[in-house]
Order: structure tokens, then C-alpha cells, then sequence
């Protein structure tokens, strides 16, 4: 297959209707809307598949819903305010047990934000998709083929796991171009190969009952136990994370999507200038590849975490490596992409100190720094 | 080898285009590329700007702070980078818009009468007065003659591949416009 210059929203569409999406759902919002402009356009070429813009982000999560219990392949897609709105629909679909796959095209919050690309949803994404006790299965590309091949695979991952599946992108990633080699079309699925589970009428068959409502609480506990069983068996199996020269590392930076893009040329630079930098770039946010992170955190002197946020992957990182090396962090917020040399100036700092010293090199100062950085009054509050 | 160039001028003068002529250029001929626009309130009635990376390894940031080169299209543009390429860079800029001196003595400057060599060209195919359509072509002619970055088959060749089929009819005035922007692809005697 020959190279193509793709757009980013325009590429992980394409992706889908290859994986053999059947249905889309979805409402406008920059800088994610030529996603659903090029399933608008798209989706119609291909009989018997549906697309349809709903009249809100909340009325979208919900035909996904529905679609997702007929078992239909079915995806949408939001950037950060909109999926603010659809986080009722997705802990249903989590409860529910059905598959789902919604792409996240971070832009600046909170509130409104702007338009520019963020990784201020971290949180959400990886803790708080809705209310209750699940986490999504979430997958942060950081160039448009790794976003291409992550969506191409999101379904078969979703279907498996009954689950939802996030791709977690930024705007960087939507709107820019890069060659990408799509790969090649699968047929909607048959109706031998629909799920034994999904909704499609019981004629001449048993019924079948798809809720997320148990009212007895041992019932909702026995459900809930199924499906803390089977987070489990997801942070078992897939887990997803490159590295980048790790082996000889001094210094490790941990990043992801277009942070950790933007580290790999800090990495080169730093290992032109003759420091041992390396990357730990997880790609599965959700499970994190928490146990990589301990073995690297062993041998390592100091670890900087970079974000587009106020500190949101640092937590995980802290909790990872609990207190083998210590923790840095940098960070920017509000849309504003960090650029090479800016975090090679947090580098240089570092390693002029001695190590573990005082810890604290964020543009931003907000209490993620050294436990001896940390307010002592926890809990003093009145 | 990277470079690093950003194209920059008013929305309608083509810089979103020229630097994706670059980028399909440049991923055909085994390079990797990036093409990131500006897609912020700034495209709404600023400066439309995009920046393109080439380089022979994969490419980390799409951004940056100091481009190699910078193609600007109109005066705010100028007023924009000029003091943003990197020392020993480039700056390319429409010498039929930009009427002011450049300051900086410590980059390669090429002023290119864009617009009027468009006109020229456009005039020779619609017999009135002609347009600036084609200055986004000219300056990026320069840009890959000055740089040597990909041969200038290379841009022909994405012209013909990506030009919008109803803009056939200016494919060969493109190609002259290319050819003219590299002739002019001599550095100002310092």
C-alpha cells in the first residue's frame, strides 16, 4: 500500500469505515468536526451503514447506546466540552457491557476553553468517564498513522472486552497531515458473526436482557465484581507503551500523544549534547504500563513527566514508581503545545542539580513537585 | 537533514496549500513530513500560517520555535517572523506587498515580486489584467531551489497528483510560476 498525506480527523474516519464501523453518531465541535464531515460525506457510499448527526452530544452517546446493544459496530466522536456532555451515556454503556469506540480530540478547558490542542482530559478519560466503578480501555496516539492503526483495532479491543475504547487525541493530531498507509477494508460483520448477547429481535428465540440497572445491591455487587474481573484481565493484557533509547537512560521523561512526539526530538537533542535521556511514551492510558515504569524507575536517576496540562499523568506516574526516583514535572496549559527547547531548559536544570534536590522545576506551580513540596496540612482544613 | 519552513500570508493567498505541496513533494520523494496550519481565531481574518517539517529520520515535533525557513506571504507575516528564523536560515517574502526593509543581517534574504510575477502568468491565460493566484507557487519555487530540499520535478509532480481537478487549466501556469520563483533563488549581495 502506497503512503498518503492524511489529516488527522480525516484519517482515523477512514480508519473506522475500515474496520467496518456500521454506524455513526456525533455533533460538530472544533477541532474535531472533519471527522464527522468525512463520515458525512463517506458513510453514505456504503449501503446499509448509517451516518447521523444528532441534535446534541447527549442524544449521540445515546443512538450509540442503542446501536452498541443490537451489536453494531458503532463509533463517535467529541472534543473535550462535548464529551463533558455524553459522560452520563458512557458509564450506561460501561455498565451495560457493550462495546463502543468514541474519539476524543482534546481541546483547552476547562469550561469553553478554546479551540487549541490540550491533554486536559486526561482525568476524565482515565478515571471519570461517567459515575460509578469502570475505566474505558484509553489509547493516545501521538502521530496520524499510530492514530490510524489504534482506531483500526479499537473495535476488535472493544468487542473483546465488551467495553468502551477511547482514542484519546488532541487537536495537533486532528488537524495535521502525515503520510499514512491505511490498511485494508474489512466487510461489516455478517449476522452469523453479530454477537450471541446483542438485541435484534427475539423472534423464534429466548429473550435477551441487556440493562445497567440491578436493584438489589447484591446484585449490582455481583455485577460489579464481573466487571472489576474484567478491568483486570484488560490491565493484564493490554497494556501499550514505546520507548525511546531507555536503556542507558539517566534521565527518563515520561509523556504521551503529542507531548511525547515533542520529547523524542528532546531526547535526540539531549543525546546529541551528550546527556542519557530517554522516553517512556505510554500509548494504553488506561491500563497504565504501570510495571515498565517500576523497572525503569529502578534504575534511572530522576524522571520528568511533560504534559499539555496542569499535572494529570504525573499522579499515575508518583503512584508507579512510588518514591524509587524522584518525579518531576512540566507542564503547559491552556492550548499552548511545549516546544523542544523549552523542556531541554527543564533538563538542563535538572541535571545541573544534584540529584533528587529541589525538585521543583514546573512552569506552573501547582503542588505536583517533591513530597517535600506538598502542603503538610492534609487534613487540617477546618 | 531536517528543515523546518513555515508559510505564512493572508487566508486566500495559498500558504496553506503551498506548504502542503511541499509536504506531498516531500513524502514522495521517501522524505518524512509533517503539515501543521494554524487553526486558531488567527485564521479568521489574520495571518493563515502552516508548518512543514522534512526530514530523511522521523520527525518529533511538528513545531517550532526558530523554522529554517520562512516563505511570508504579505507585511504581517514579515513583521510575524522575522525575527523568529533561525540565524543562517531563510526568509523568503513578497517583495510586491512588503515595501519595508529587513532588519536582520544574520539570515539568507530573498525578496520575491510574487504577485507580480503572477500577474504576468495569470494574465497570459485570462487576456485581462491577471491575479495574485499563483504567488504561493512562485515563492515556493524559490524556497526549493534556494534550499535544495527536493528537486523542483518533485513539486511538479505533486502539482499535477494534487492540483483540485477543476484548476487543471493552471497547471502549466503553476509550473512556469515554480520555474520563474527559482530563477529568482539568488541570495541580496549583503
Amino acid at each position: 500500500m502506497a503512503k498518503e498525506l492524511w489529516k488527522g480527523n480525516e484519517a482515523i474516519a477512514e480508519a473506522a469505515l475500515r474496520a467496518g464501523v456500521e454506524a455513526y453518531f456525533g455533533y460538530p465541535i472544533t477541532p474535531q468536526t472533519e471527522l464527522l464531515e468525512y463520515m458525512a460525506r463517506e458513510i453514505p457510499k456504503y449501503p446499509g451503514r448509517v451516518f447521523l448527526q444528532a441534535e446534541s452530544e447527549l442524544a449521540a452517546v445515546n443512538m450509540v447506546y442503542g446501536a452498541a446493544c443490537a451489536g453494531v459496530r458503532v463509533l463517535s466522536s467529541s472534543s473535550s466540552p462535548g464529551i463533558s456532555l455524553m459522560t452520563e451515556g458512557l458509564s450506561y454503556i460501561a455498565g451495560t457491557e457493550v462495546p463502543a469506540v468514541l474519539v476524543d480530540i482534546m481541546r483547552g478547558g476547562p469550561g469553553l476553553g478554546n479551540i487549541m490542542p490540550s491533554q486536559g482530559d486526561y482525568f476524565q478519560m482515565t478515571k471519570a468517564l461517567g459515575h460509578g466503578d469502570f475505566h474505558p480501555i484509553v489509547l493516545a496516539p501521538s502521530t496520524v498513522q499510530e492514530a490510524v492503526d489504534l482506531t483500526y483495532g479499537a473495535f476488535e479491543l472493544a468487542e473483546t472486552y465488551r467495553t468502551v475504547v477511547v482514542i484519546l487525541a488532541d487537536g495537533a493530531i486532528g488537524q495535521m497531515m502525515e503520510p499514512v498507509v491505511m490498511p485494508p477494508a474489512r466487510p461489516v460483520m455478517t449476522e452469523q458473526e453479530r454477537a450471541d448477547w446483542a438485541l435484534r429481535g427475539a423472534k423464534d428465540r429466548e429473550r435477551r436482557i441487556l440493562t445497567s440497572l440491578h436493584l438489589s445491591a447484591e446484585g449490582l455487587e455481583r455485577m460489579n465484581q464481573g466487571l472489576q474481573n474484567k478491568l483486570a484481565r484488560i490491565q493484564q493484557k493490554e497494556l501499550r507503551w514505546q520507548e525511546t533509547m531507555t536503556d542507558d537512560a539517566d534521565l527518563l521523561l515520561v509523556a504521551f500523544g503529542t507531548a511525547g512526539r515533542v520529547c523524542t526530538s528532546v531526547v535526540s537533542a539531549a543525546r546529541r549534547a551528550g546527556l542519557k535521556v530517554g522516553l517512556l511514551r505510554p500509548i494504553s492510558l488506561w491500563p497504565f504500563p504501570e510495571q515498565r515504569l517500576v523497572e525503569l524507575a529502578e534504575r534511572v536517576q530522576q524522571i520528568l513527566v511533560v504534559e499539555m496540562n496542569a499535572g494529570q499523568m504525573v499522579l499515575d506516574v508518583k503512584a508507579a514508581v512510588a518514591g524509587r526516583a524522584p518525579v518531576h514535572f512540566y507542564g503547559r496549559m491552556g492550548g499552548v503545545v511545549p516546544l523542544p527547547d523549552e523542556i531541554s531548559a527543564q533538563i538542563d536544570k535538572l541535571v545541573s542539580e544534584p540529584a533528587g534536590g529541589t525538585g521543583f522545576k514546573t512552569g506552573s506551580n501547582n503542588g505536583y513537585g517533591q513530597p517535600k513540596a506538598m502542603p503538610a496540612a492534609n487534613g487540617v482544613r477546618a | 537533514m531536517q528543515q523546518e519552513i513555515v508559510f505564512s500570508g493572508f487566508g486566500g493567498q495559498g500558504a496553506l496549500f503551498a506548504g502542503q505541496l511541499l509536504a506531498y513533494a516531500g513524502m514522495d520523494n521517501d522524505k518524512h513530513v509533517t503539515w501543521i496550519p494554524s487553526y486558531g481565531p488567527e485564521m479568521r481574518g489574520g495571518t493563515a500560517n502552516c508548518t512543514v517539517v522534512v526530514a530523511d529520520e522521523p520527525i518529533g515535533s511538528p513545531l517550532v520555535r526558530h523554522p529554517s525557513a520562512v516563505i511570508a506571504l504579505n507585511l504581517p507575516s514579515v513583521d510575524k517572523y522575522e525575527a523568529l528564523v533561525k540565524p543562517g536560515g531563510l526568509l523568503i517574502y513578497n517583495s510586491s506587498q512588503v515595501d519595508r526593509p529587513i532588519y536582520r543581517t544574520d539570515m539568507q534574504v530573498i525578496p520575491v515580486p510574487a504577485n507580480d510575477i503572477s500577474q504576468e502568468e495569470t494574465s497570459a491565460v485570462t487576456g485581462d489584467s491577471g491575479d495574485a493566484r499563483l504567488a504561493n507557487v512562485v515563492m515556493l519555487g524559490t524556497l526549493v531551489q534556494a534550499t535544495g530540499i527536493l528537486p523542483l520535478e518533485a513539486i511538479e509532480a505533486a502539482l499535477e497528483a494534487h492540483l483540485p481537478q477543476r484548476h487543471m487549466r493552471w497547471l502549466e501556469p503553476n509550473k512556469i510560476a515554480l520555474r520563474r520563483g527559482a530563477a529568482l533563488a539568488v541570495p541580496e549581495a549583503a
